[in-house]
């Protein structure tokens, strides 16, 4: 069975830096699959090229080599909206200034299933409301975005995603803006949705405990190439994230057997 | 209530305003024809010749239908500038976008399109390619260093606007004033007659503006999201944008073309419906038609009995409404949409 995402040898870099003080970066050749079903995590030190390959996936950049392929197709040749229909992407943070409430932003989700279609109908406003049901955003749902609390507004874009009904979730920073209670319950959800609805989730995170926690497999991106893919157990060693990090790290297990990792404060 | 019941109660409602203006204006003006006369040549029982037929029908009827064409185009240019830009001050004559189109136009005239309908025609496309240009200019100049800050978008439309202006003061001072005949009224906003096949023109152009900014109303709420989420939800942001600019520029080209630069009613009237109807842009591009082609009107009668038997240009009253509103929303909400 082809892997739900392939990325074959993915060559990118941005024309030149944003800003002049940031460094060019670039990916000169990716290459690695998710599977469907798996919860799959990206992860890395800041700049190492997470946000863009989400980018590339979205087809918001482009390779300048290379193909992404989602369920053996490339996404290149796919319709915009063809594309969000398989794969939904929850971002960092919510857009601001953001004019709508809570349920216009879910219903937002709708779109790429009835492009051309001026109102939302009946099944467009169950399928939110089940997404609302499901981040406990129902109660939300007349609060303009703006007037939400960071997580709450966390939980309401986690509906839009899932009120695209998506095959792949993509996360990026997922639980950055959670207290220690909703990060529990985002990962319970999203382990729920992996075990109950089959959907397949792509997650970057700089909170590698959190990673190792929920997903299947890990990727270790060092500067825009691979530096290891695989279990977290084998992906999240002393070494190799010392030297991708660079700093001193302590790797324990937790009780579910699960790497943790610790930094080193060095003491003085 | 369903989205779609609302909006067609929020449509009725405003047909009947509409309506009623409409009706004031036929009936009222500096001619002093009294409400049975008029009513007599709009049931076609007036003798042709007649000053009531002549009054009603051929300055006072189409005036009307010019009103509500222009005040319709402005105002739904007016909310898609606004959703393309995330800024509630946007709006042709603030981003210079009318004045752009008014070059077009004096240049038009001193090429020698003057009469007729391939002379209106051929002036709605100066206009046109004039509002093109001046928005373009406004959005490559603001855009460049990275994002629209609300700020710079005003300050650059501003800046166009009066280089526009200054252009056309240039044209007018080096040509022979006798080619350019009321140009001065014309560039105040002027519903003067215009006819029937012009404002057939006039219609059809507005028409196509508006319908593909109402088509766009759903995708242009998602552009709020930003442009990279709303690709994500898959926009094809690109062409969404291009569409809604083209037929911005094209829906104050032809206002420009037919009854001059008259300004602030994109500010005024969807700024009012926001607060009515919501931010929804499927809700205030249909009603922004409706509610600005009834301000215009309103806002034209005002000026054709203010002072009579003299008159006043249209854009002096929309200007009076316009430049404390634009001061109030700056106040009170300056921050982008």
């Amino acid at each position: 069975m082809t892997p739900l995402v392939q990325f074959r040898d993915v060559a990118f870099a941005y024309a030149r830096p944003e800003r002049r003080r940031e460094r060019t970066f670039a990916f000169p050749g990716l290459s690695f699959t998710v599977e469907r079903g798996e919860v799959f995590g990206v992860i890395g030190p800041n700049s190492a090229g997470k946000t863009s390959l989400l980018r590339l996936l979205t087809r918001v950049l482009r390779p300048q080599r290379g193909e992404i392929r989602l369920d053996g197709r490339p996404v290149g040749d796919l319709a915009p909206w063809a594309l969000a229909r398989e794969v939904a992407v929850v971002p960092q943070e919510a857009p601001r200034p953001f004019p709508f409430t809570v349920e216009q932003l879910v219903l937002m989700g709708r779109y790429p299933h009835a492009p051309g279609r001026f109102f939302e109908d009946a099944a467009d406003i169950t399928a939110a409301r089940a997404a609302m049901a499901a981040t406990e955003t129902l109660a939300l749902a007349p609060l303009p975005l703006e007037q939400l609390s960071g997580g709450e507004r966390q939980r309401a874009l986690l509906a839009r995603a899932l009120a695209q009904e998506p095959r792949l979730l993509v996360l990026d920073e997922p639980t950055a803006h959670l207290d220690l209670r909703y990060q529990a319950e985002t990962a319970a959800l999203l382990r729920g949705l992996n075990r109950e609805r089959g959907m397949t989730i792509l997650l970057v995170s700089h909170d590698l405990n959190l990673a190792a926690e929920l997903c299947d497999r890990l990727l270790l991106l060092s500067a825009g190439e691979v530096a290891r893919v695989g279990a977290a157990v084998d992906v999240l060693e002393q070494g190799l994230l010392e030297s991708v990090f660079g700093c001193h790290v302590t790797v324990d297990k937790s009780p579910s057997g699960r790497p943790v990792v610790q930094l080193a404060y060095e003491r003085g | 209530m369903t989205d779609a019941r609302r909006l067609a109660r929020a449509l009725a409602a405003l047909s009947l305003v509409l309506l009623a203006v409409g009706v004031t204006a036929l009936f009222v003006g500096s001619a002093g024809l009294s409400p049975s006369a008029v009513a007599r040549a709009l049931a076609g029982r007036a003798e042709a010749s007649s000053v009531e037929a002549i009054v009603t029908l051929s300055l006072r009827l189409p005036r009307v239908a010019a009103a509500v064409l222009a005040g319709a185009a402005l105002a739904v240019a007016g909310v898609g500038f606004q959703a393309l830009t995330r800024n509630p001050l946007a709006e042709p004559s603030v981003l210079g976008v009318s004045s752009g189109a008014a070059f077009g136009v004096v240049l038009a005239q001193i090429l020698g399109f003057s009469s007729g309908i391939v002379a209106a025609l051929g002036v709605a496309a100066f206009a046109f390619a004039g509002a093109l240009l001046a928005a373009t200019i406004v959005y490559l100049v603001a855009t460049a260093p990275g994002g629209l800050a609300v700020q710079t978008l005003l300050l650059t439309g501003v800046i166009v606007g009066i280089f526009f202006s200054a252009a056309i003061t240039v044209i007018i001072s080096v040509v022979d004033f006798n080619r350019l005949t009321g140009v001065i009224h014309w560039l105040l906003g002027n519903l003067g007659p215009i006819p029937a096949a012009s404002l057939a023109l006039f219609a059809v152009l507005a028409g196509a503006g508006v319908w593909l900014i109402l088509k766009s109303a759903r995708e242009l709420n998602l552009l709020a999201l930003g442009e990279e989420a709303s690709r994500q939800l898959g926009v094809d942001a690109e062409r969404l944008k291009r569409r809604v600019f083209v037929a911005a520029a094209l829906l104050t080209g032809t206002v420009v073309a037919f009854t001059g630069p008259i300004g602030f009613v994109g500010l005024i009237v969807p700024h009012v419906l926001r607060r009515l109807v919501g931010q929804d842009n499927r809700f205030l591009v249909p009603t922004a038609a409706l509610a600005g082609g009834a301000f215009l009107l309103a806002a034209d009668t005002l000026a054709r009995n203010v002072v009579a038997p003299a008159e006043l240009s249209v854009g002096v009253i929309t200007a009076f409404c316009g430049a404390p509103f634009f001061v109030w929303i700056l106040r009170t909400r300056s921050r982008p949409l």
